[in-house]
C-alpha cells in the first residue's frame, strides 16, 4: 500500500485515494470536428510505461481534489505530486 | 529409548513441568520447550506421514523451515491446522495431532500408496488421475483430498479477538538474532525510533542455540534496548510481508503460548502495519538438507537443529549419531553431540580434506572423520536404524548402525523478505547460496541473511547496518559502538553437493519433504520439457504448500540446473511471496467481522421497517426494505400484494437512499447541460427533469431527476449505488477539464429523508397532510417541486414518478424522516396504504419499461440502445455525444432494449438468460440476454426486459431462451407493458 503525499493534505494511505489513469490527456477542443481515429485515441489509448509515469489521482476519501503524481510503475517510488494547474515536472532519470 | 533430556543446561525451566498430549498420548515437557523439543525428549520423533506416499516422517528442523512436523492444534472452534511443532511453545494442556495420518499415525493405510508409487511421479495430478474421466469427481478427487489434505479448518466461528496496529518507525529490524540486535542497538543509540521483531519467544536467534554464547552481551543488549523509550521489542512477532514503499506487515502472537490460560479480553494475535523509513533485514539463514536415498527417515535431522535441541532445549535426539556435512558447521554439531553424551560414530565429509579449526577439534576428541565420503542411503521404518557410507567416486558401501543422522548441505540466507521487496538476488559462487544483490527499497541486509554466517562478521554488519539505517532516517552523527570480541573458528570453504552421487537405485531421495518430491521427479520433469523453474514448481509441486520450499528450493533448482545444463543463477528462483509463514484469517480480519466488515447505512425510517418485519436487501452499503411479508407470506406473495396496491390504491416507499447532490453556482445550469444528455439551461425554477448521464465513450453512466431550486441552484438525485461515483465524476470534470466553471457540489444524501407515496390515492394523502398546498393538476403539475409544510414539517415535495402512478416524493430534513413516514401511514390508513419494498418497486418500474442503471445497462449500453433518443439533445453538446457517431456505437445490430412476453404466461424467465433465434444450430448464436424479469400482478403474467441485437426491428417476433431442461419461447414487444393497449400514462 502506497503512502501518497496529497498536495493539499499531506501523506495519506493509498486507501483514501482513487486512481485516475494517465495525466495530461487533452480532450479535443471540438469533439465533433475530431475524426473517429483521433477520438478513439483520446477515449481508449493510454501509455503503459515500465518506469516513470505522470498520472492522476483523486483524494476521494479526503479533500476530494484531483492532482497529478509522477510515480515509477515498477518501484512505486513517487518523484513528485503537483496540482492540476502546476507546471509539468521533468521526469527523473 | 533414543531421544533423551539432559539433566542440566539449556534454556528450559525444569521447575515448571507441563503436560500435553500428542496423537492421543499424554506426555510431559517443561516451560521453555517447543512442542518439537518436548516430543524429542519423549522419544516421539515420528510426527507425521508424508503427503503422497504416506512415509513416516520425523521432526527435521528446529524453526520456521520445518517441513514435516505439521500439527493440528486443539479441537473444536479453536483448532488450528498446520502449526509447525518447532514453533509451537509448549503450554499445559496442549493437545496436538498429526495432520496427515489416516486412520492413525502408527498404522497408516495410505502407506500402501508407497507400494504403488509409480503412480505418483512428477505431474501425477495430470497423468495418473485423468482416466477414465468420470473417475475424477467420484473416485480420485475425494480419495486424494482425504489422503493428501494438510489439516482441518475449524467449522465454528473463531471465538478469539484480533487487533490491528498501524505504526510508523524510523528503523524496522526484522530478526532478533545477533545481527538484528546489533542493528537495533546502533540505530536506537543514534536516536531513531526502532521496532525490532523476532518470531521467537526469546530474542537472541542463533545465540540461543550455541554453546559458546555471548550470553553476557545478549543480556546487556536486551536490558539496554528494553530501557530505551525509542525502542519497541516485539518477540513472538513474524515480519511476514514486505510491500511497496517500506510498508511491512507483522503478525504478533500474544496469547497462543498460554493456551487455555490465556486471559479473556486480550487479543490473541495482532497484525502490525508498519511504515518504516529504513529497514534492516536480519532474518538469518536456513540449513539445506542433503539429497540421498532414504534421506527422509525419522532420525535424519538438520545438523543445526540437532545443536539447537541440545544447547537450547537440553534434549538429545539420538544416542548413536553420524554427521554428514559439506561444511565445517556440521563439526560443531558433532562436538555438541559428544559434549551431550551421545556417541558420534563418524563425521562423513565429501570434501577431500577438512582443514578448519572445528574438524581439528573433532579429530582431537577422537571422532572419526571420513573425508571424501558420502552417506548414500539411510534405512529404517518409523526410525532410522542405519546408514550406508561410501567413498565418492565408487567403492563398496559400508553400513553404520545409528539412530541419528545430522546433515548439513550448507546454508541459504533467508531472503524471503528481501525478495518480496523486489530486491534482486545474487548467486555467491564461494558460499554456494543466493545472497541479496540489487536493493530497491530503503533497506539493508545484515548477518546470515546477507551471507555473513560467522558470528563476528554478522555482529559487525549488524552494527554498521543499524548505524547507517539511522543515519539515512535522519539520525546521523553517531558512531556505532564496537562489536563485542568474538573468536570465530577458522573455516575451510564448503562444498556444493546438490545430490549425492552413487545413491541412484537405492530408494527415493527427497528434495521437498512436504510435497514428497524426489530428485528423480525433478529430472523427469526436466526431461519432459519443464525447464523453467516456475514450470517445474507447478508441475512437480516442489516448493509449494505451507513451508513454501524453505528447505527445498535451492536444492531443487540446483538439480534442475544440472539436468538442463545451465548455471544456477541462469536457472533462477521462483517468486518469494508473502506471507513468510502462514497468517490466520482472524488476524487479517481483526475487528472487521460481522457487522463491522463494512459500514452499514440505514435511513432514519429504518427502525420502523425493522418493527414491521421487513426483509432487507443490501444496495451498496445501504439496507433497503426488500419486501414486507405479512402473516406467513413468501416473497412472491408479498411482492404481488405490494405491487397491486400501488396500482389500485396507495403504496409508500422509503426512498431516502437515493443519492442527492446539491449543485450550486453561476455556471450550474451550463455544467448540467454538459453532463446530461438532455438540456437543463431552460428548465424553469421549481421544475424537475429526468436526466441520463453518459461517459465520454457514450455509455450510460447514471440517471436521476434533477430539480431547479433557483437560477443558480439545482438539486440532483442519483441512483442509490451510484451516488459516490457520480459525485467523483462531476468533480473530475469540474476540477480537471472545466476549472473555470463556478460550480460547487455538496453531497446531501444523508441530509434528507425521502418518503415516496404512489397510487390513485396519493393526491388525497398529500391534500390531507398539506392543506395549504394546492395539489390540483394545474397548480402542481407533473415534474415539478413545491416547498411547503407536510404533516407540520418543512418539506420539499416533488411530483415525479418511477412507477407510472401518480406519486409524490416528500423530502424532509433527515431527523424528521420517521415522523413524516408515520404521518403518511396514518393518513393513508383509510386508503389501505401499503408499504412496499425494492422488489415491488422494480416490478412497477419494469411494467412501465423504466430502466435501472446497472441492470438494463452494464457500461456497454448507449441511450440509443435503450430507445431513449427522446432524452438525447440534438442541439447542445454533452459528454458522450461525439461517441454516438463512432462506427461501433452506431451499428444497426447493437443490442437494443425490448420487452419480452413468454408464450406461457406462467413462465418467469431467469434474469441473465441468454436469448437465441435458433436453438438447433451449432454453434448456437447468442443474440441477447434478459436484464430484468418478474411476475406482474397487474398484467397477470410473467414479463421481462431484455437486450437483443437489432431488437427494435423484431417487435412481434418469437425469440428463444434455452434453459436447463427446456427452451422458453417469448414474444418481443415494446418495453412498456402498461401502455401497450393505448392506456394513458398516469402522472
Amino acid at each position: 500500500m502506497l503512502l501518497i503525499p496529497c498536495p493539499w493534505c499531506g501523506e495519506r494511505d493509498e486507501t483514501e485515494f482513487r486512481y485516475g489513469g494517465q495525466a495530461h490527456l487533452a480532450r479535443p477542443l471540438d469533439p465533433h470536428a475530431t475524426g473517429d481515429a483521433e477520438w478513439a485515441e483520446y477515449l481508449f489509448m493510454r501509455d503503459n510505461p515500465k518506469g516513470w509515469f505522470r498520472e492522476r489521482w483523486n483524494h476521494a476519501a479526503g479533500c476530494r481534489r484531483w492532482f497529478n503524481m509522477v510515480r515509477h510503475t515498477v518501484t512505486h517510488e513517487i518523484a513528485a505530486v503537483y496540482k492540476p494547474d502546476d507546471p509539468k515536472p521533468e521526469l527523473p532519470e | 529409548m533414543t531421544g533423551f533430556r539432559l539433566a542440566q543446561g539449556g534454556r528450559i525451566d525444569r521447575s515448571r513441568p507441563l503436560s500435553f498430549t500428542f496423537a492421543g498420548r499424554a506426555y510431559r515437557g517443561f516451560a521453555g520447550d517447543t512442542l518439537a523439543s518436548a516430543l524429542i525428549a519423549n522419544d516421539a520423533l515420528l510426527v507425521g506421514r508424508s503427503f503422497k506416499y504416506h512415509r513416516p516422517r520425523g521432526i527435521y528442523a528446529a524453526g520456521a523451515e520445518e517441513p514435516n512436523a505439521l500439527m493440528q492444534l486443539g479441537v473444536g472452534e479453536r483448532t488450528e491446522p498446520n502449526a509447525r511443532a518447532t514453533q509451537v511453545e509448549l503450554y499445559d494442556g496442549l493437545t496436538a495431532n498429526a495432520v496427515n495420518a489416516w486412520p492413525s499415525l502408527e498404522w497408516d493405510l495410505g502407506a500402501l500408496t508407497g507400494l504403488a508409487s509409480g503412480l505418483f511421479v512428477a505431474g501425477f495430478y495430470y497423468k495418473t488421475f485423468m482416466w477414465p474421466p468420470a473417475f475424477w469427481n467420484k473416485v480420485y478427487e475425494p480419495a486424494i483430498r482425504r489422503m493428501a489434505g494438510l489439516g482441518t479448518a475449524p467449522r465454528e466461528a473463531d471465538p478469539d479477538l484480533y487487533d490491528k496496529v498501524h505504526v510508523h518507525a524510523d528503523v524496522l529490524v526484522a530478526g532478533g538474532g545477533p545481527a538484528g540486535l546489533a542493528a537495533a542497538l546502533a540505530a536506537a543509540q543514534a536516536g531513531a525510533d526502532v521496532l525490532i521483531a523476532d518470531e521467537q519467544a526469546e530474542l537472541g536467534g542463533s545465540l540461543l542455540s550455541a554453546r559458546a554464547t555471548l550470553d553476557g552481551w545478549l543480556r546487556a543488549t536486551l536490558e539496554e534496548l528494553r530501557g530505551m523509550p525509542n525502542v519497541r521489542l516485539l518477540p513472538r512477532t513474524t515480519v511476514f510481508g514486505y510491500y511497496d514503499q517500506n510498508y511491512l506487515c507483522l503478525l504478533e502472537r500474544r496469547t497462543d503460548h498460554l493456551g487455555p490460560a490465556a486471559p479473556a479480553g486480550i487479543s490473541r494475535q495482532r497484525l502490525w502495519h508498519v511504515r518504516a523509513r529504513q529497514v534492516v533485514l536480519a532474518t538469518g539463514a536456513h540449513e539445506r538438507p542433503l539429497v540421498f536415498a532414504g534421506n527422509d527417515r525419522p532420525g535424519v535431522m538438520l545438523a543445526g537443529a540437532v545443536s539447537t535441541y541440545i544447547n537450547r532445549y537440553a534434549v538429545v535426539p539420538g544416542k548413536r549419531a553420524v554427521v554428514f556435512t559439506t561444511n565445517d558447521g556440521g563439526y560443531r554439531t558433532a562436538l555438541d553431540l559428544a559434549a551431550a553424551g551421545a556417541q558420534v560414530l563418524a563425521v562423513v565429509d565429501p570434501r577431500p580434506e577438512s582443514a578448519g579449526d572445528l574438524p581439528a577439534q573433532a579429530h582431537a576428541q577422537g571422532i572419526e572423520i571420513l573425508n571424501g565420503h558420502a552417506v548414500v542411503a539411510a534405512s529404517g521404518g518409523k526410525r532410522l536404524d542405519s546408514v550406508s557410507v561410501a567413498k565418492l567416486g565408487g567403492g563398496a558401501a559400508r553400513g553404520v548402525v545409528c539412530d541419528l543422522l545430522a546433515v548439513s548441505g550448507g546454508w541459504s540466507p533467508v531472503v524471503h523478505l528481501f525478495s518480496q521487496s523486489q530486491g534482486k538476488l545474487r548467486w555467491d559462487e564461494a558460499k554456494h547460496c543466493f545472497v541479496p544483490g540489487t536493493v530497491t527499497q530503503a533497506q539493508r541486509s545484515a548477518g546470515a541473511a546477507n551471507g555473513s554466517f560467522a558470528l563476528g562478521a554478522a555482529l559487525a554488519e549488524g552494527f554498521a547496518a543499524g548505524a547507517e539505517a539511522a543515519k539515512d532516517a535522519g539520525f546521523g552523527g553517531w558512531r556505532a559502538p564496537e562489536p563485542p570480541e568474538v573468536d570465530d573458528p577458522r573455516e575451510a570453504p564448503p562444498l556444493a553437493l546438490w545430490q549425492v552421487p552413487g545413491a541412484e537405485g537405492r530408494g527415493k531421495a527427497f528434495v521437498d519433504f512436504q510435497n514428497d518430491v524426489t530428485a528423480s521427479d525433478l529430472k523427469l520433469a526436466a526431461r519432459e520439457g519443464f525447464e523453467s523453474v516456475e514450470h517445474l514448481k507447478r508441475y512437480t509441486t516442489t516448493g509449494m504448500a505451507t513451508d513454501q520450499g524453505k528447505t527445498s528450493n535451492v536444492n531443487a533448482l540446483a538439480i534442475l540446473s544440472d539436468a538442463t545444463g545451465r548455471s544456477i543463477p541462469a536457472t533462477g528462483t521462483t517468486t518469494f511471496r508473502a506471507p513468510y509463514t502462514p497468517v490466520t484469517y482472524g488476524a487479517m480480519a481483526g475487528r472487521d467481522r460481522g457487522d463491522r466488515l463494512d459500514p452499514i447505512r440505514v435511513t432514519p425510517i429504518h427502525p420502523w421497517h425493522v418493527a414491521r418485519g421487513a426483509v432487507f436487501e443490501d444496495v451498496g452499503q445501504w439496507k433497503r426494505p426488500w419486501y414486507y411479508p405479512q402473516g406467513g407470506e413468501d416473497m412472491h406473495a408479498a411482492v404481488r400484494r405490494e405491487a397491486k396496491a400501488v396500482r389500485t390504491s396507495l403504496g409508500v416507499l422509503d426512498a431516502s437512499t437515493l443519492g442527492k447532490i446539491d449543485v450550486r453556482g453561476p455556471d450550474a445550469a451550463e455544467f448540467l447541460d454538459r453532463i446530461y444528455t438532455n438540456g437543463f439551461r431552460k428548465l424553469g425554477t421549481g421544475r424537475c427533469r429526468y436526466g441520463l448521464m453518459c461517459r465520454d465513450d457514450g455509455m450510460v453512466f447514471d440517471d436521476g431527476v434533477t430539480t431547479r431550486l433557483a437560477d443558480d441552484h439545482f438539486f440532483m438525485t442519483t441512483t442509490t449505488g451510484g451516488a459516490a461515483r457520480v459525485l467523483e465524476w462531476l468533480e473530475e470534470w469540474l476540477q480537471t477539464e472545466w476549472p473555470h466553471m463556478k460550480v460547487y457540489l455538496t453531497s446531501v444524501t444523508e441530509q434528507w429523508a425521502t418518503v415516496s407515496f404512489a397510487g390513485p390515492r396519493a393526491g388525497d394523502v398529500l391534500r390531507e397532510l398539506s392543506p395549504a398546498l394546492a395539489v390540483d393538476e394545474e397548480s402542481f403539475p407533473f415534474l415539478s417541486m413545491r416547498e411547503g409544510v407536510v404533516a407540520g414539517l418543512p418539506a420539499r415535495i416533488f411530483r415525479i414518478s418511477f412507477t407510472g402512478e401518480a406519486s409524490y416524493e416528500v423530502n424532509v430534513p433527515s431527523h424528521h424522516g420517521l415522523a413524516l413516514w408515520q404521518a403518511v401511514m396514518a393518513a393513508g390508513e383509510k386508503h389501505g396504504i401499503t408499504p412496499y419494498g425494492t422488489e415491488a418497486m422494480h416490478v412497477l418500474r419494469a411494467e412501465k419499461g423504466f430502466i435501472i442503471v446497472g441492470q438494463e445497462t452494464d457500461g456497454t449500453v448507449t441511450p440509443l440502445d435503450l430507445g431513449m433518443d427522446w432524452i438525447v439533445s440534438k442541439q447542445k453538446d454533452f459528454l458522450g455525444k461525439r461517441s454516438f457517431a463512432r462506427p461501433d456505437t452506431s451499428r444497426a445490430d447493437r443490442k437494443q432494449l425490448v420487452g419480452l412476453l413468454p408464450a406461457d404466461p406462467a413462465e418467469v424467465l431467469p434474469e441473465g438468460a441468454q436469448l437465441v433465434w435458433d436453438a438447433a444450430e451449432s454453434p448456437i448464436r447468442m443474440v441477447g440476454h434478459v436484464t430484468s424479469s418478474y411476475w406482474s400482478p397487474n398484467l397477470g403474467r410473467g414479463f421481462a426486459l431484455a437486450l437483443v441485437k437489432g431488437g427494435r426491428d423484431h417487435h412481434g417476433k418469437t425469440i428463444l431462451a434455452p434453459l436447463a431442461g427446456k427452451t422458453v419461447e417469448a414474444r418481443i414487444v415494446a418495453p412498456n407493458f402498461l401502455d401497450e393497449g393505448g392506456k394513458p400514462l398516469h402522472g
